[in-house]
């Protein structure tokens, strides 16, 4: 019984009078699709080995490729999808999990969508941006309940340590591991030149990457990889990262056989041996507990460094935002259910967690009516896709976002979703080094520039509109945002009116 | 340098160290945290019973408690050297890559979870008395002796080893652990394992004054990782 042959979701379709033979396509795929046949002199391809990842598409000389969905069908069904029939088709087969990577792709509302900006009209002069001195930068940290001057008025500065940007977004979490040497560099490389940060994720801190330290958050995770005294004075800030959009409440197994020379020496683990990210910190089941490790990493380096807490967005957000809030934390990291990753369960990615929209809601009025909201800044992530998005964030309550997924595809990711097979034909998601160097950091930086310079003005043409020239003055100014198409519910949680209201 | 806890807090107190270039003893030390967090190149002697997350991220500094010690002893230790004279609480040594803790008495739960080695580091935790469950959870590297001079019973909770994945466990006992999880092969040690641990051994009977006799007065039985039954998910390519 030959179930276990399952048809491929896409077509490789070649234009047999356009192709010159030239075995690109062929060199180019990790995943060994194409194939030269000597007697007929012409290519052929397995389309069950494609994951339309479009690297020969996109370097055919003669533009003889493209890839298709596949017309082959089950019977329509609108309760079992193919998918779900060839899920339990591979399950039936291996007896294993499903193991998928990237964001959640499910038909979920985007609330991003459903939000429509505000601009002036009339009576309110909207701002030329070109013309007029509009303001980007952020300043991330504790801030004091209120202002305090000595005996002759002056302002007494005892500010906790902050952290400058020139604009709301910062690069999150990816370990080096998960994406290659070159995406690490691309990223350090494009923080410095932008003046934002980018993050380690848990896999340590490469020695060639320290001279980016002031631009650089040190992520601390449950498995402390790659952990040490100069690893946490190197950064500008240290996150302890409790959880992750993409697998709220799963751990991260990085096998042995991925972690060669250089991974171990960032990790500081023997080669080849299996890095395990456990769960939870097994030393934290409390806020208390929470707050002694933000301590702990605050007395390691001198009350020098702002301590960030990531946390999927989940149920309870609100409540756990507000406790991080009291554990002496300076930033809560939020990232919703979209976030991408290197490799998560299909289950997991799919259907645990918030949207950041909703999540990023709750947790801005909870902090404000419990009046605690100065302790914290908040950073908002899990697929922030545009400048657009970037703004209706801000307006909802972040003080920044982080971006991830948006960063790979500006390195080259066309979002095929298969960085778990370690086979990455754009050189980002794998360490093969034949594939690593297809991603010239050079290039990727200034890839990473151009994108976020690109969002820097439409940010400044889309505050001028409303006539906000303060980035500052958008924070949290719900006015400024009309719901389409929402419920009575999903609007009093965003704190936005219909359009039209 | 003599400083007394009792009067400052944990934050004045922890500064008065980062900013002694000298050895420095601490009186009247009643539960202050953080002490000696990310230290190297001295060594803090502790006349009383320090709170949680001693020794934190220790990078070189010999820590010596007169006392109890609280949890999270030596967490993401990376060098340096612990002595407790008396108990340590849970998390003793947390994903501790390098250095040595030694307690005289007893341990609490998850005693060395996530301890692992790196090239020339390997990290030791020696226990006189008994730990609790979750002995080397996660273990990935290191090396972990529980003594159990004060019992007749096998000085080990449940579940030790459970996830572990690298290093070894040694337990003084005439009794195996109960409960072992099925990533760990268990066995009695040989002489050439012995041999490996006989150092730790002496300098363990050196600090707290047993006899190297009494120490080896009972088989000791070895932990190890089971290559036939990895600790990881099935997982299928979707």
């Amino acid at each position: 019984m030959a179930v276990e042959y399952i048809q491929p979701e896409y077509e490789v379709v070649r234009n047999q009078e356009r192709c010159i033979v030239c075995r690109v396509c062929e060199r180019q795929c990790a995943n060994q699709v194409h194939e030269y046949l000597k007697d007929s002199n012409r290519m052929v391809a397995d389309d069950s080995k494609c994951v339309n990842c479009h690297r020969c598409v996109a370097l055919c000389p003669t533009r003889a490729l493209k890839i298709v969905k596949s017309p082959h069908t089950f019977k329509e069904n609108t309760n079992w999808s193919g998918k779900a029939i060839s899920e339990i088709y591979k399950q039936a087969e291996s007896g294993g999990v499903l193991l998928s990577s990237m964001g959640n792709p499910e038909n979920y509302p985007v609330y991003f969508d459903k939000m429509l900006l505000n601009a002036s009209q009339v009576t309110n002069p909207s701002i030329d941006p070109l013309r007029e001195p509009m303001e980007t930068r952020v300043f991330l940290g504790a801030k004091p309940e209120r202002i305090e001057r000595d005996e002759k008025g002056r302002i007494i500065r005892s500010l906790p340590p902050q952290i400058q940007l020139s604009m709301p977004v910062m690069f999150s979490a990816m370990s080096y591991g998960s994406i290659s040497y070159n995406a690490h560099e691309s990223l350090a490389r494009a923080a410095a030149e932008l003046g934002i940060l980018y993050n380690t994720g848990e896999g340590g801190l490469h020695e060639d990457l320290y001279k980016y330290g002031k631009n650089t958050i040190v992520q601390v995770a449950s498995g402390r990889f790659g952990v040490h005294k100069d690893y946490l004075e190197s950064g500008a800030a240290i996150e302890i990262k409790m959880g992750q959009g993409a697998k709220p409440g799963i751990g991260g197994h990085l096998p042995g056989e991925k972690v060669g020379m250089d991974i171990s020496r960032t990790r500081m683990i023997p080669e080849g041996t299996d890095a395990i990210s456990p769960a939870p910190h097994h030393d934290i089941y409390s806020i208390e507990d929470l707050r002694q490790l933000v301590y702990s990493l605050k007395e390691a380096t001198g009350y020098k460094k702002p301590v960030i807490v990531k946390i999927a967005a989940v149920h309870n957000v609100a409540a756990i935002a507000s406790g991080i809030a009291r554990s002496g934390a300076d930033m809560i990291a939020i990232d919703g259910f979209r976030g991408g990753t290197g490799a998560a369960p299909t289950r997991i990615r799919d259907h645990v967690g918030l949207p950041i929209e909703l999540a990023l809601a709750s947790v801005d009025k909870r902090l404000r009516d419990e009046g605690i909201r100065n302790r914290v800044s908040i950073i908002a992530g899990g697929s922030i896709r545009s400048s657009a998005d970037v703004v209706k964030a801000i307006a909802l309550g972040a003080d920044c976002v982080y971006i991830a997924t948006a960063a790979l595809v500006a390195l080259g990711c066309h979002l095929c979703r298969s960085c778990h097979t370690g086979k990455c034909n754009w050189g980002i998601a794998t360490q093969r080094p034949d594939l690593v160097k297809r991603l010239n950091p050079n290039i990727g930086f200034r890839r990473l520039v151009n994108l976020l310079t690109a969002w820097q003005h439409e940010i400044k043409e889309m505050m001028g509109g409303m006539g906000i020239n303060s980035i500052e003055a958008l924070r949290g100014n719900r006015l400024m945002l009309r719901g389409v198409g929402l419920n009575e519910k999903e609007l009093e949680i965003l704190g936005i009116k219909h359009a039209g209201e | 340098m003599n400083i007394l806890a009792h009067q400052l807090g944990f934050r004045a107190l922890n500064e008065k160290i980062r900013n002694s270039s000298e050895d420095v003893v601490i009186e009247y030390c009643y539960g202050e945290r953080f002490i000696g967090a990310g230290a190297s190149g001295k060594t803090i002697t502790i006349n009383g019973t320090p709170g949680n997350a001693l020794g934190a991220y220790l990078d070189g500094a010999v820590i010596i408690v007169n006392g109890n010690a609280q949890d999270a002893v030596g967490d993401t230790m990376n060098d340096g050297r612990i002595v407790i004279h008396g108990n340590a609480g849970d998390a003793l040594g947390y994903a501790m890559r390098g250095g040595k803790i030694l307690v005289k008495g007893n341990a609490g739960y998850r005693t060395g979870i996530h301890m692992k080695e790196y090239q020339d580091k390997k990290p030791v935790i020696i226990v006189g008395g008994s730990t609790g469950s979750f002995l080397g959870e996660y273990l990935a590297g290191g090396l972990i002796i529980v003594l159990g001079m004060d019992t007749e019973d096998c000085p080990v909770g449940y579940f030790t080893g459970t996830g572990m994945h690298g290093g070894e466990i040694f337990i003084r006992s005439h009794k195996m652990p109960r409960s072992l999880p099925k990533q760990v092969c268990a066995g009695p040690a040989t002489e050439s394992d012995m041999n490996r641990i006989i150092d730790i051994l002496a300098e363990f009977s050196e600090t707290f004054g047993f006899t190297m006799d009494d120490i080896l007065s009972k088989p000791f039985c070895r932990l190890t990782p089971n290559a036939k039954n990895p600790y990881k998910q099935l997982y299928t390519v979707n």
